[in-house]
């Protein structure tokens, strides 16, 4: 066991939140140092998880940079950690949107600028702990933890109805969370240790499986969210600011989908599978309603929310069809939709900083004053509708393929909300980028700040490149999920009825 | 008398050394009068280390004393040391305000460690009557101290209601105690226990379960559970806030240890039928609590509706009835301890142009004017409402997974559920701390000795994830001790 680089990259921003504590002076000399730590913390975190990809043995599908000490030993509780290509690429996306948070937030946050980096660097710990911790105790702190910075992001630095939108996120998240506590519980009792990989190598008895399955499922609907758990999101949302949507949209959604992944199919195979039409049901709901809701939509940050929990509708019936493209379809939408609404809620933000409105109406006609933004704007757009050649495209195109393998309705219907999903990003993109440019106070409108394209730029760089190319992206996690296919217990129960899941025949093993 | 044995005065060596200097304090007092409250203060709490030192060095193994009366093991070490690092703590914080606030008298110091005495004779007992006596000790103290700003209306009218309800339940306590003794045929522990067995297979007549009741009635209201709390909320917010404080930290935890010691020692047998009591009594404070506190307006009644939760979480544990269970409930009340202790550490510091203000309101804004205070005060809420990474978490992670471990899965749902309501109001004091509009900034400096208490206990707090093993292996020895 050589350098703790996981710990590392988890911890590290604590040093940055250290720093600001102790930052000293006044208040405007605070705020400007406040930034520049935080920046510097969050970009080597950053530069650090991409020697932690480099160093990833592709080959290996079992979890690597493996450390484990006696926390509790008495509990049989470990301070464990480890990645496998499920979670790296999530960690990765974790340590890579932060930098991007702070930067986005350079002007626009003004009050309480140390409070807020201490924050936004709180936020990455814990995000950056939930996926490598490998022992349900520390996975629960991380991520249960996550309530207290996100509450104040929202809450102190939101908007209008900061207060209510940053208690319905509290009190919902807790309500999940606490029944998933209970589940772990019993878990530990069952099998004597809080171990996540020894937990998944237990078979529970098939009652003890359902009850689990729902007590995490209220956990991960809650957080992911599924319909009809989803109404705190687009309230959640609104209010935030830019980063905290940002951080929202991009990485605490996706502790839900990982969290099915992870722990309900390997751990309640057979539960996974009894609840799958169960899943569906609410996933095409949610991809077919939420999109209608989307396009009636006046606000664009509440458009962009229903157009995430129709995306994750999308995720959640990847996961669910338990064929390889379905999960792998799944996890890369996860990442894709990470990259892609992240920088569409800093689409918003950017004129939201300008005109301090977020209604569609008071805008139109930007193409003229801000071509840049428009082009950018442009991309994000087409990659959240799926157009080839965007991230978008692959993980959508790869869960639908895992769905018409499972259930042709499904698969027939989410097409129906990706149609309708083309339809309200494309509306949304004419009635605030085209047309004529006749409001007044949009005439001195500016085109973006060399600072935000340099937030830009990074992002569409990703979004391209897993477009195009999703290769090594695809290649990191296939290890690990045939691994989650064949080796572990949800092989056997699904092995009867989808045969051809276990043979990695289509695309991706074509390819290569 | 050919059978005298001298007892054996040293294992009672804490409580004779409190009892005699309380009396030297008391004639100092006499002598010296009021200006030497402060010395006295600090006196009391040296002589409270001394006494918690000598609890330290002289716990271990099980022995009795006093024609088995008194007993010290590892159970009694660790609650007797909570209970004094808790008065203790709550006593240093209060010096400030009992010098400004008109409560400069030098009974009040004496009367604490009268009280305190009495907490340690109650976690001592052995013997029915030894627990009257000592419980006794500590609530005729408790009285006074309630009532101790006598020309305020509403610090009397706490004494008074405190008195009132207290001699109460004292009298449910003796009257049960009395059935016991008549059915049971003897008041020392180890005879009931006896008494209760011999019965056999049918078990023992209803005067037995009559007399439980009584007891566990009486034991309630001590410990303020679901619906024995009523008088929680009131003598809480008229008491003087450093009574409060002490209040809520060193007797509860006594009358918790009191609880455990009665219901597993001498009715061990009886599982059965006080399971169901304490099952009750914990849904009810959870959730009484919970509902309750949303509408408060004031910290210190808010804080009580608190308590009246956090003795149903204690309680999970021992509805649990396992060793386990009883390990939850002491980690849970160490926890407590600390937190608690915490939380009014700041709400003493809730000072406007000198002049003490109680309501949350007043809180506003503090995460601007006092950004370290109002991290503080976030981290007990956090931690109370039970929020990893926090010590209140692994409180509530303890007692629930005894909980699920008997299979009371109902008893967990409840208590979780229950959580996520009691989260509202901890959370909205975070609200009004950090994103309501400032009003006046408290003054400044708050006193060393407050600022230090609130802080220890702040990090302790903060840190108990890191470094869990003291209260976690002390825990594990004095459960142990209940379980022969």
């Amino acid at each position: 066991m050589d350098w703790p680089i996981l710990s590392t990259i988890t911890f590290l921003p604590l040093v940055g939140i250290l720093a600001l504590v102790l930052l000293r002076g006044e208040a405007a000399v605070v705020a400007r140092n406040a930034r520049y730590v935080a920046l510097w913390t969050s970009i080597v975190t950053f530069a650090l998880s991409l020697v932690l990809i480099g160093a990833f043995d592709t080959a290996n599908p079992d979890y690597q940079f493996v450390e484990k000490v006696p926390w509790l030993p008495e509990y049989g509780i470990n301070y464990h950690l480890g990645v496998d290509g499920i979670s790296i690429f999530l960690l990765v996306l974790t340590t890579f949107l932060t930098p991007i948070c702070v930067l986005a937030s350079w002007d626009s946050i003004q009050s309480r600028v140390r409070e807020y980096m201490i924050a936004f660097l709180a936020m990455e710990v814990l995000v950056v702990g939930v996926f490598c911790a490998l022992d349900f105790v520390m996975f629960y702190i991380f991520f249960e933890g996550q309530l207290i910075p996100m509450f104040l992001i929202i809450g102190v630095w939101g908007g209008d109805r900061r207060v209510y939108s940053a208690f319905k996120f509290f009190l919902y998240t807790l309500v999940g969370s606490v029944l998933f506590l209970l589940a772990i519980l019993y878990m530990y009792l069952q099998v004597g240790t809080t171990d996540i990989p020894t937990i998944a190598a237990h078979t529970f008895s098939r009652e003890a499986q359902i009850w689990l399955w729902l007590a995490l499922f209220a956990s991960f609907a809650v957080k992911l969210p599924m319909w009809p758990f989803h109404t705190w999101l687009p309230d959640a949302h609104v209010e935030a600011p830019t980063a905290g949507s940002v951080i929202l949209a991009g990485i605490l959604l996706k502790m839900g989908g990982y969290g099915f992944i992870r722990f309900s199919l390997p751990m309640m195979p057979e539960a996974s599978e009894f609840f799958t039409p169960f899943v569906f049901t609410l996933s095409v709901i949610a991809i077919v309603y939420t999109s209608l809701v989307a396009l009636m939509q006046e606000d664009m940050k509440k458009l962009i929310a229903y157009s995430s929990v129709a995306h994750m509708g999308i995720v959640t019936i990847g996961i669910f069809t338990f064929t390889q493209q379905g999960i792998e379809g799944g996890i890369f939408q996860m990442l894709s939709h990470g990259i892609v609404s992240a920088a569409l809620f800093l689409c918003v933000g950017v004129v939201y900083d300008r005109e301090h409105t977020r209604a569609i109406a008071a805008y139109g006609g930007l193409v003229h004053r801000m071509p840049i933004y428009a082009v950018v704007f442009l991309v994000f757009t087409l990659a959240s509708v799926g157009l080839p050649g965007t991230g978008g495209f692959v993980g959508e195109f790869l869960a639908v393929i895992g769905a018409f393998k499972a259930n042709t309705w499904v698969a027939t219907t989410a097409l129906i909300g990706i149609i309708l999903g083309a339809a309200y990003m494309l509306w949304l993109y004419r009635r605030v980028i085209f047309g004529e440019l006749t409001k007044p106070n949009l005439k001195t409108i500016t085109d973006l700040s060399w600072r935000e394209i340099g937030v830009f730029v990074p992002l569409i760089g990703l979004t391209l490149f897993m477009g195009i190319y999703p290769k090594p992206i695809l290649e990191v996690m296939h290890g690990s999920v045939t691994k989650l296919m064949t080796d572990s217990q949800l092989a056997r129960v699904i092995s009867p009825v989808g045969g051809d899941g276990l043979t990695p025949t289509i695309m991706i093993a074509d390819e290569r | 008398m050919a059978g005298f044995v001298a007892p054996d005065y040293l294992i009672a060596l804490p409580e004779i050394l409190l009892a005699g200097l309380a009396c030297v304090f008391l004639m100092v007092g006499v002598f010296t009068g009021n200006r030497s409250t402060t010395p006295l203060t600090v006196a009391s709490v040296a002589a409270m280390a001394i006494a918690l030192a000598l609890v330290l060095g002289f716990g271990g193994e099980k022995r009795t004393s006093f024609g088995d009366m008194f007993i010290v093991d590892t159970f009694t070490t660790f609650m007797k040391s909570l209970v004094l690092i808790g008065a203790g703590a709550t006593l240093i914080m209060g010096l400030g305000y009992v010098r400004r606030e008109g409560m400069n008298r030098f009974e009040f110091p004496v009367l604490i460690v009268f009280a305190t005495l009495g907490m340690l004779l109650m976690i001592s007992a052995n013997d029915l009557m030894a627990l009257y006596v000592g419980l006794e000790l500590q609530s005729l103290s408790l009285y006074i101290v309630a009532a101790f700003r006598r020309d305020a209306v509403r610090s009397t009218e706490a004494g008074l209601k405190y008195f009132v309800l207290g001699a109460l339940s004292s009298g449910l306590l003796l009257y049960g105690a009395s059935m016991i003794y008549g059915f049971a045929g003897g008041t020392s522990f180890a005879a009931i226990a006896e008494g209760i067995k011999n019965y056999g297979a049918e078990g023992p007549p209803i005067g037995v379960l009559i007399g439980l009741v009584f007891i566990a009635a009486a034991l309630a209201f001590k410990v303020s559970a679901v619906p024995f709390h009523m008088w929680t909320p009131d003598v809480y917010e008229g008491a003087p806030t450093p009574v409060t404080a002490f209040f809520s930290a060193a007797p509860k935890i006594a009358a918790v240890a009191l609880l455990l010691r009665v219901v597993l020692g001498p009715f061990h047998e009886m599982v059965a039928s006080w399971n169901q009591i304490i099952i009750f009594l914990s849904i009810a404070s959870m959730a009484y609590a919970a509902f309750a506190a949303i509408g408060q307006r004031n910290i210190k009644r808010l804080l009580a509706y608190s308590s009246i939760g956090h003795v149903g979480y204690a309680l999970v544990g021992l509805a649990a009835g396992s060793e386990e269970g009883v390990r939850g409930v002491l980690i849970y009340m160490a926890i407590y301890m600390v937190m608690t202790v915490g939380a009014f550490g700041a709400v003493l510091a809730m000072r406007q142009k000198g002049q003490m203000v109680e309501e949350i309101a007043d809180l506003s804004g503090l995460g601007k004017t006092n950004p370290a205070m109002a991290a503080v005060v976030g981290i007990f809420m956090f931690s109370m409402a039970g929020i990893p990474p926090f010590a209140g978490f692994f409180g509530k992670l303890y007692v629930f997974l005894a909980a699920v471990n008997q299979g009371l899965y109902g008893l967990a749902i409840a208590g979780v559920l229950a959580s996520v309501v009691g989260a509202y109001y901890y959370v909205r004091i975070v609200k009004v701390m950090y994103f309501d509009e400032p009003t006046e900034a408290f003054d400044r400096p708050v006193g060393r000795e407050l600022t230090a208490v609130i802080a220890a206990s702040g990090i302790i707090t903060a840190l108990f994830f890191a470094f869990p093993a003291p209260i976690l292996q002390g825990a594990q020895a004095a459960a142990a001790a209940l379980f022969p």
